[in-house]
């Protein structure tokens, strides 16, 4: 392991400790948080037992089905805005500003349109994460050197040869950002989403265990959410920087 | 190609020995920048009238934004001229041609390629058979002395290494016309000696006609059968020097004699014009 590996490591080493002697010394009662150890069993106590396996498989779909939706149309819709400079000029502005409205003041909109469920919930994901995905696919088309592109012509590849031979992999490192972010948006959508407009997933389960005060399923299914959040993006940036080291031009 | 004429005038075309078959021609070419209305129009290049005989190399030199780089786009057909017209092998030029390389200055390696899969790039979007396709692979790399580099990406490789991927890219297709757009301006002399060598080897391999812009006068007089020299914008031909070298040349000719007239005639003519690029008069001759 790196330096700054290891520097990371003893960091979150440090914090759980710390977390872990208020707690245990009563500094921060129990009503307000439980040690980290007693996160940690009550998790594993909740994937022991399965109850709330149904949840997890419910809120793992509607995450994947968010990310992939938004990735999916983002980086179409970012490659068509891309090819009309008037509607880009026109649009930017709009994009800019879009995280400065909160998205989730549009569900009972959503209720209306898509009722109570998954659909209603994933709608939301992706209204919140699909703009990641287009500003980064314009940030990715935009940096292609311009001497690829004239070396595409050279070729006398065709629009669509162009984009899946040469856009795609050209702005790869920059779409692979706008992944990351529509998988971190997704997820933060889904899980939001499932407190409100939800009567399943792990969010709804947070919210149950939170109003009904058992703090140990509540932060059991956080520490889950925590753990499954990091992987994932843990995960991500490791490729994405195996891309990046890849493709650096030096 | 014809030789000098006076600096005011363009330079037109002499008649060429009847052995010599016309590879391009351009007549009456310019290309202008900006809408017709707009006061904005920047007339860049020409009127240009130029023929370049097939398997000629050809050097363009000229002061910085005379057009060097716009002609050899319109030659290309990535640009279209304004007025004019471009043929490549008697057919006018609509587009880019089938039969034309080009090497451009900035690095046009495909970074997520290894250096195998971007020479082969062009091969196999043709839908060449794979033996085909590797047998050419391997002969452009190791042509190019890129072998022991074969499965390295170009971010580990040199600049120089770089550009010798895209010519090697180019080379397997075997382009009857090949277009460099100073294909060497980013490496240091020395390398820039050897890449010539290995220019003027391909050259001789493949029998193209090459059409160099460069803004190195040692570099155009060493490499090129004939030189063009432009003015300043809006480019036009004030001269074409020829070199008389013959065919199996390397960069040791910078010790000939010959060598130091040539270079001496392109500064000759490109002193005035560079001043004039710059917005400064040319100074008087000392008494």
């Amino acid at each position: 392991m790196s330096r700054e590996g290891w520097l990371r490591l003893l960091v979150m080493i440090v914090f759980v400790a710390t977390l872990e002697a208020l707690c245990r010394f009563g500094i921060i009662p129990h009503a307000v948080l439980i040690p980290p150890s007693a996160m940690a069993a009550s998790l594993w106590q909740i994937l022991r037992s399965g109850e709330h396996d149904g949840d997890i498989l419910f809120t793992l779909r509607n995450v994947v089905a968010s990310a992939v939706i938004s990735i999916a149309l983002g980086f179409c819709l970012g490659m068509l805005i891309h090819t009309l400079p008037r509607v880009r000029r026109a649009v930017e502005p709009l994009l800019a500003s879009y995280y400065a409205v909160p998205t989730f003041m549009f569900y009972p909109v959503f209720i209306i349109v898509f009722g109570v469920g998954g659909a209603a919930i994933i709608a939301i994901a992706v209204l919140l994460a699909i703009v990641a995905m287009i500003t980064a696919t314009l940030n990715g088309l935009d940096r292609i050197p311009s001497v690829l592109r004239k070396t595409a012509r050279v070729f006398r590849m065709s629009l669509p040869a162009r984009a899946l031979l040469l856009d795609l992999p050209a702005a790869a490192p920059y779409l692979f950002t706008g992944v990351k972010l529509s998988v971190a948006y997704a997820f933060i959508g889904v899980i939001a989403s499932e407190f409100i407009l939800s009567g399943a997933g792990v969010g709804y389960s947070i919210a149950y265990a939170y109003n009904n005060f058992n703090n140990r399923t509540m932060y059991g299914l956080m520490l889950l959410v925590i753990l499954a959040a990091v992987v994932i993006n843990g995960a991500l940036d490791m490729f994405d920087r195996r891309l990046q080291a890849r493709l650096r031009r030096t | 190609m014809s030789g000098a004429a006076p600096a005011s005038a363009p330079v037109t075309t002499a008649a060429l020995p009847a052995s010599q078959e016309v590879h391009v021609r351009l007549r009456g070419v310019t290309r202008i920048f900006g809408d017709k209305n707009s006061a904005k129009r920047v007339h860049a290049l020409g009127p240009i009238d130029l023929d370049i005989p097939r398997a000629q190399f050809f050097a363009v030199v000229g002061p910085s934004g005379c057009g060097k780089s716009t002609l050899l786009d319109v030659i290309a057909g990535l640009q279209e001229p304004t007025e004019g017209e471009v043929t490549f092998e008697s057919r006018r030029v609509a587009g880019v041609p089938e039969g034309i390389g080009v090497v451009f200055q900035d690095d046009a390696s495909f970074p997520w390629l290894t250096v195998r899969d971007n020479v082969a790039f062009g091969l196999r979007r043709a839908g060449m058979d794979s033996a085909e396709v590797q047998r050419r692979v391997d002969y452009a790399v190791g042509f190019m002395g890129l072998r022991d580099f074969a499965q390295a990406y170009p971010a580990q490789l040199s600049g120089g290494m770089r550009q010798r991927v895209c010519i090697a890219r180019t080379l397997v297709l075997q382009p009857r016309l090949i277009l460099l757009d100073e294909p060497f301006g980013a490496l240091d002399q020395q390398t820039r000696l050897l890449m010539g060598d290995e220019l003027l080897r391909l050259w001789r391999e493949t029998g193209a006609t090459v059409l160099l812009i460069t803004h190195a006068l040692d570099e155009a007089a060493m490499l090129a059968d004939a030189v063009g020299v432009m003015s300043a914008r809006p480019g036009i031909f004030i001269d074409v020097v020829q070199t008389g070298w013959p065919r199996d040349r390397d960069s040791r000719i910078v010790s000939d004699q010959q060598f130091g007239a040539i270079t001496a005639r392109l500064w000759e003519n490109l002193r005035a014009e560079s001043l004039k690029s710059m917005g400064m008069a040319a100074l008087p001759k000392p008494a």
